[in-house]
C-alpha cells in the first residue's frame, strides 16, 4: 500500500517503527494531491513548501508522538496564522490571519503538518459545497456527483486519500452529511466540548468544529488533542476529558440503542432505510439491544433552525464591511454605499438569502413570532432527547435522507436542499454529539450511519462505531477517482 | 419657563468603567494612548474572534449598583444590538438589552434646600464602540480614519426615572451620581474625556396631567452646563411649539454648541431597529449573593455618610460638609490632614478658601496639588503657635502650592517669621515714637487714631513680620506711660 493510502494510526506506526519519515509521507500526499486534485477540488489553498518544511524539522528532531509529522488539512473557514482563510468567500478572498484558532494551534503544537485549506459551501451555508464561490468540489465515488457540504472539501480530501484526516466545521450536518455522501467518518462533538475561537462564526450556537478520518480510530486520536477547555470560548466547557481511545474497545454487549422511528420515515431513501436496518441488526448481533423510540418534535427542528441559523449569521457576518479587512469597494462615494456595494459584490446569493431571512426574523415586531418561537421549539427537541436518553445509550439513525446527488441537481430550490439536513439539524439543535460513519452502499454510493450521544459521551459514540467497524468492513473500501 | 407646564426629565447615561483592561478582551483600557495601540484582533472584530468577559467589569458594575441602591440580578445575559458603523468593529455592540445587571435603584438630590429621591430604572454593562477621526472638518475631508483603543471600553449605562422637573435638577443628580461613582471607584468620571456622558429625555406636559408629553433625546452634551443649557432651550422649544399649536413629534436631537440651539438627528420613524437577540457567545451571566456580599464589604464610605460624620464630628455645617464630600480626593485630603491637626472647622475654611481659589485658578484636581495635609496641618500650627500671622499664612500657603515646599521652609528661606520676642519689638516701636512726635502728640491729645499711622510704621520697619496683637499691646503700654 502507498503511504497516502494509510490511515492516521498506521502512518504513526510507519514513523515509530522508522519504516517512513514525515517528509516521504508528506510527498507522498503531495503525489496524490497532484494526482486526483484536478478530479475532485478539494483544495482552495495548499503549502507544499511549508508542509515538506515542517515534516523536515519533524524527521530533525525525531519525536513522533501525538501526530508530530503527520498531514492533515482544515476547513477554510477555521483560521490559520499566515494562511489565507477565505471561507470560501469572495469577501475574505485574500484575508490572512495573523492567529491561529485554537484548534489548529492544538494541532501545530501537536507536531501536525498542515497541508492545505479545504473548500466548502461559502461561510458554511450549504450542503453540497456547490455554494463554494471558487468552484465546487466532486465526490471522489462518482465525480459527477456532490461531496455534500458544507465541510465537502475535508470529506472528499479524505475519502479520495489526499489527507489522512481533516477537520470540519457542523452547524446542521456540515460534517456529518459530506462523511455520509463520502464514505468516511465524520464527528461533530457536543456543543461546548471543542473551542471555537478562531473559526469564522455561521451560527454561534450551533457551530461546532469535528474530525474527519478514514477509521474510527483516528477520530478518537485527533479528538484526544482538539478537545477541552478554552479560556478563549467562554462557551466552550470545562467538563474533564477522557482519553478517547479507552473506548476503541470491541464490546458493546447490553449497549441500549434507540432509533427513532421519525427518522425512518417516508422522504428516506428506501434504499438507505434497509442499510440502516441491517446495521441495527449486526448491532443487535453484537449484543447491544436496540429499541424504537420517538422524537415527535425532530419534524419541527429545520424550520426553526431555518430561523435561529440565519438570525445568529445575520450579526456574524455584519463584521464583512469593508472597513477593517477583506474586500473593499473603494470607488464608493460615502460609507453607507461603501458597505452596500462591498457586500453585495462580497457574498454569494446563498449567503445573501441568509443574511435576509435572519435580518427579518429579528426585525422588530416579527422577533417574538420566529425567532424567540424557534428558541422555544429548540426546547422541546432538547427535552425529547433528554427522555429517550432516560432509557438509552445511544440513538441510531440514518445521516441523510439520500445518498450523494449530482451538481446542479438540488441547485434550484433552497428548500429540497435544506431537507439534506433534516436528520442531522435536530442533534444541533439540542447540542448533542453526532457521528457519520459508513454502513454500507446503495447503488455503489456511500450510506452513513448517525449515532447520536448523550451531551459529552463522544466515548460511547466511538465505542459503538468501532465495534461496528470491527465487524464490517465497509470503510476498507476506497473509491477510485482515477488518476490524471 | 412658563408656569402652566411642568417639566419632565430623565437621563441616559454612560460611565467608563476605569477597569485595567476592556469588558471583552485583555487590551489596556486607557485613555490617551496613541490611535489604534491598545487593539487586538477581538476588541477590532477579526474573523473567528470570540469575547469572554472580564470579571473585573461585573465587580465594578455590582460596586456601582450597590453604591445607587441597586438590585443585583442574580441572573442576567448579554445581548447582541445590531447596527453598521465604521467605528463599530463587529456590526453589532454587545449590550444588555432585557435582563440588565442592576435594576431599581435610587439616589437623592438636594434643590434649593430641598431634598428629592430620583429612581433608577436600570443599569447595564455594554462595550463601547471606537470612534471615528477626520483631518480638518467633517465635511471637507475625503476619508475618515477609525481608531478603536476605546473599542470594548466597559461601560455602564444608568437610565433614571423621568422623576426630574428642572435643568438644576438634572443637574444636581449629575452631580450626585458623579460624586457616588467616584466614591465607588468605578470610574474617573470625565465629562471632557468622555468616561462619563449624558443624554436627555425632555419631554412637557401641562400641570396636573398624569400623562407624559413626547419626548425628545437631546445628546452631545458634553458639560453639566451643556446639558443644563440644552433642557433649558428644549423646554422652551417644546412649551412654544405646543403655544402655537404644533404637535411634539418623538425624535432624537442633538445640542450645538455654537449656536447654543437643539437641532434634529432624526425621527422615530429613521429611528434603527437593533434586532437585539441573545449574545450566543456569552453563557448568561450568573452573580452569587456572596459575590454581591464580597462587593458590599469592599465598598469604601459613601459621601452621605461622610456628609453625616463630618457633621458630627468637626460640627461643620452641611454646607461645608457637602462641599468636603464631593468627590473622594477631596474627602481623602480633609481626613488626613485632621490626623495632624484638630480643628476640622479651621481645615474646612483653608480648603473651601484659599485651596480651592488657586486650584480653580490653575484648574487643578486636588489629586494633583503639591501641598500635601500634613503640610497643610504643619502651617495651621505655626499659625497658632504665633509664628506667623493669618495674613502671612496666605503668602506661605501660596508658596507651598508652587513648589510644594514645607511651611517651615518656606518661613526660614524667606526669613518670613513672625516677631514675638517683646524686647526685639520694644526697641523697635520706641525707635517709631522717637522719630514721630507729632504723631504721639496728636495721639496725647485724644486722636486715638493715631496709633494706626505709628503700627504701619513698626510693619515697614519689620517687613510686616510683627506680631499685630504684640505690636498694639506695647505700644499702647509705652504712649500711655
Amino acid at each position: 500500500m502507498d503511504l497516502y493510502e494509510l490511515t492516521l494510526h498506521e502512518l504513526q506506526e510507519k514513523l515509530h517503527n522508522k519504516q517512513a519519515s514525515s517528509e516521504e509521507i508528506v510527498k507522498a500526499v503531495f503525489g496524490r494531491i497532484k494526482d486526483v486534485e484536478a478530479k475532485i477540488q478539494a483544495f482552495i489553498t495548499l503549502d507544499e513548501e511549508g508542509a515538506l518544511d515542517k515534516a523536515r524539522k519533524c524527521d530533525a528532531r525525531g519525536d513522533f508522538s501525538s501526530i508530530a509529522g503527520i498531514p492533515y488539512g482544515l476547513k477554510d473557514i477555521i483560521c490559520s496564522q499566515g494562511m489565507k482563510t477565505t471561507c470560501a468567500s469572495k469577501i475574505l478572498e485574500n484575508f490572512v490571519p495573523f492567529y491561529d484558532a485554537t484548534v489548529a494551534s492544538r494541532l501545530k503544537e501537536a507536531g501536525g503538518v498542515l497541508v492545505g485549506k479545504l473548500n466548502m459551501d461559502e461561510f458554511a451555508m450549504g450542503s453540497s459545497t456547490e455554494q463554494s464561490a471558487f468552484f465546487p468540489t466532486r465526490n471522489p465515488w462518482d465525480l459527477d456527483r456532490v461531496p455534500g457540504g458544507s465541510s465537502g472539501g475535508s470529506a472528499a480530501a479524505v475519502a479520495a486519500c489526499e489527507i489522512p484526516f481533516a477537520l470540519g466545521t457542523d452547524t446542521g450536518g456540515s460534517i456529518r452529511q459530506p462523511a455520509s455522501f463520502c464514505g468516511v467518518v465524520g464527528l461533530k462533538p457536543t456543543y461546548g466540548r471543542v473551542s471555537r475561537y478562531g473559526v469564522v462564526a455561521y451560527a454561534s450556537s450551533l457551530d461546532q468544529v469535528g474530525v474527519f478520518s478514514r477509521e474510527v480510530r483516528d477520530c478518537a486520536l485527533v479528538l484526544n488533542i482538539i478537545a477541552g477547555r478554552d479560556p478563549l470560548d467562554s462557551t466552550c466547557v470545562d467538563i474533564e476529558k477522557p482519553d478517547y481511545t479507552e473506548f476503541l474497545r470491541d464490546d458493546i454487549k447490553g449497549l441500549k440503542i434507540g432509533y427513532p422511528r421519525e427518522y425512518f420515515q417516508e422522504g428516506i431513501a428506501k434504499g438507505i432505510k434497509d442499510t440502516v436496518k441491517k446495521a441495527l441488526l449486526k448491532y443487535e448481533e453484537l449484543g447491544a439491544l436496540v429499541e424504537e423510540v420517538s422524537l415527535p418534535h425532530s419534524e419541527y427542528a429545520l424550520p426553526a433552525y431555518y430561523l435561529v441559523a440565519p438570525a445568529e449569521a445575520s450579526a456574524n457576518l455584519a463584521r464583512f464591511d469593508g472597513v477593517r479587512y477583506g474586500r473593499r469597494d473603494f470607488e464608493a462615494e460615502n460609507v453607507i454605499q461603501m458597505f452596500s456595494s462591498t457586500r453585495a459584490a462580497g457574498f454569494g446569493d446563498e449567503v445573501k438569502m441568509r443574511i435576509m431571512l435572519g435580518t427579518y426574523a429579528l426585525s422588530s415586531g416579527y422577533y417574538d413570532a420566529y425567532y424567540l418561537k424557534a428558541l422555544k421549539v429548540r426546547r422541546l427537541i432538547k427535552n425529547d432527547f433528554d427522555k429517550v436518553f432516560n432509557d438509552f445509550d445511544l440513538i441510531v439513525s440514518p445521516t441523510t435522507p439520500t445518498t450523494a446527488f449530482k451538481l446542479g441537481e438540488q441547485t434550484g430550490d433552497p428548500l429540497t436542499l435544506y431537507m439534506n439536513d433534516i436528520l442531522t439539524v435536530p442533534i444541533n439543535m439540542a447540542g448533542l454529539p453526532g457521528m457519520s460513519i459508513p454502513c454500507g452502499f446503495v447503488d455503489a454510493l456511500p450510506v452513513g450511519m448517525q449515532l447520536i450521544g448523550k451531551p459529552f459521551d463522544e466515548g460511547t459514540l466511538i465505542r459503538a462505531a468501532y465495534a461496528f467497524e470491527q465487524n464490517t468492513d465497509y470503510h476498507t473500501a476506497k473509491p477510485d477517482p482515477g488518476v490524471m | 419657563m412658563s408656569k402652566d407646564f411642568e417639566t419632565v426629565i430623565g437621563l441616559e447615561v454612560h460611565v467608563e468603567l476605569k477597569t485595567r483592561s476592556k469588558i471583552f478582551c485583555s487590551c489596556t483600557n486607557e485613555f490617551g494612548a496613541k490611535p489604534n495601540t491598545n487593539v487586538c484582533p477581538i476588541c477590532s472584530g477579526f474573523p473567528g474572534m470570540l469575547p469572554v468577559l472580564n470579571e473585573q467589569v461585573v465587580d465594578y458594575a455590582i460596586k456601582s449598583g450597590l453604591a445607587l441602591n441597586c438590585e443585583i440580578a442574580d441572573y442576567c445575559k448579554f445581548d447582541r444590538k445590531n447596527y453598521f458603523y465604521p467605528d463599530l468593529p463587529k456590526a453589532y455592540q454587545i449590550s444588555q438589552y432585557d435582563l440588565p445587571v442592576c435594576k431599581q435603584g435610587y439616589l437623592d438630590i438636594e434643590v434649593n434646600g430641598e431634598r428629592k429621591r430620583i429612581g433608577i430604572t436600570r443599569a447595564h454593562l455594554e462595550e463601547d464602540a471606537g470612534k471615528l477621526v477626520h483631518q480638518g472638518t467633517i465635511s471637507s475631508t475625503t476619508f475618515s480614519l477609525v481608531d478603536l483603543n476605546r473599542s470594548g471600553v466597559p461601560l455602564l449605562e444608568i437610565v433614571s426615572e423621568p422623576d426630574l422637573r428642572s435643568s438644576q435638577e438634572a443637574r444636581a443628580y449629575m452631580e450626585k451620581l458623579r460624586s457616588l461613582l467616584l466614591f465607588a471607584g468605578v470610574s474617573d468620571c470625565k465629562m471632557e474625556e468622555g468616561s462619563l456622558r449624558c443624554d436627555a429625555n425632555v419631554s412637557v406636559r401641562p400641570y396636573g396631567q398624569e400623562e407624559l408629553g413626547t419626548r425628545a433625546e437631546v445628546k452631545n452634551l458634553n458639560s453639566f452646563k451643556a446639558m443644563e443649557k440644552a433642557i433649558d432651550y428644549e423646554v422652551r422649544r417644546q412649551i412654544e411649539a405646543i403655544e402655537d399649536g404644533e404637535e411634539i413629534i418623538q425624535e432624537t436631537r442633538t445640542w450645538e454648541e455654537e449656536r447654543q440651539i437643539t437641532r434634529s438627528m432624526r425621527s422615530k420613524e429613521e429611528a434603527h431597529d437593533y434586532r437585539y437577540f441573545p449574545e450566543p457567545d456569552l453563557p448568561p451571566l450568573r452573580i452569587s449573593r456572596e459575590w454581591v456580599e464580597r462587593i458590599l464589604q469592599s465598598l469604601p464610605e459613601m459621601p452621605e455618610k461622610a456628609r453625616e460624620r463630618l457633621m458630627e464630628e468637626y460640627d461643620l455645617s452641611e454646607y461645608d460638609a457637602h462641599l468636603l464630600t464631593l468627590t473622594p480626593d477631596y474627602l481623602a485630603f480633609f481626613d488626613e490632614c485632621t490626623l495632624y491637626y484638630q480643628d476640622g472647622k479651621i481645615i474646612s475654611n483653608w480648603m473651601m478658601g484659599e485651596l480651592n481659589k488657586l486650584l480653580n485658578q490653575k484648574n487643578m484636581d486636588i489629586a494633583e496639588c503639591r501641598i500635601k495635609p500634613a503640610a497643610l496641618a504643619d502651617m495651621l500650627k505655626l499659625i497658632d503657635e504665633g509664628r506667623i500671622s493669618g495674613k502671612m499664612a496666605k503668602d506661605v500657603f501660596e508658596e507651598m502650592f508652587e513648589t510644594g515646599a514645607s511651611p517651615e521652609k518656606i518661613i526660614k528661606e524667606k526669613g518670613m517669621e513672625q516677631i514675638s520676642d517683646e524686647a526685639a519689638l520694644g526697641t523697635i516701636i520706641q525707635e517709631v515714637i522717637d522719630k514721630n512726635p507729632g504723631v504721639v502728640d496728636d495721639y496725647r491729645n485724644g486722636k486715638k487714631k493715631a496709633t494706626g499711622f505709628l503700627v504701619g510704621q513698626v510693619m515697614q520697619a519689620t517687613k510686616g513680620q510683627a506680631n499685630p496683637a504684640l505690636v498694639n499691646k506695647i505700644l499702647a503700654e509705652k504712649l500711655n506711660n
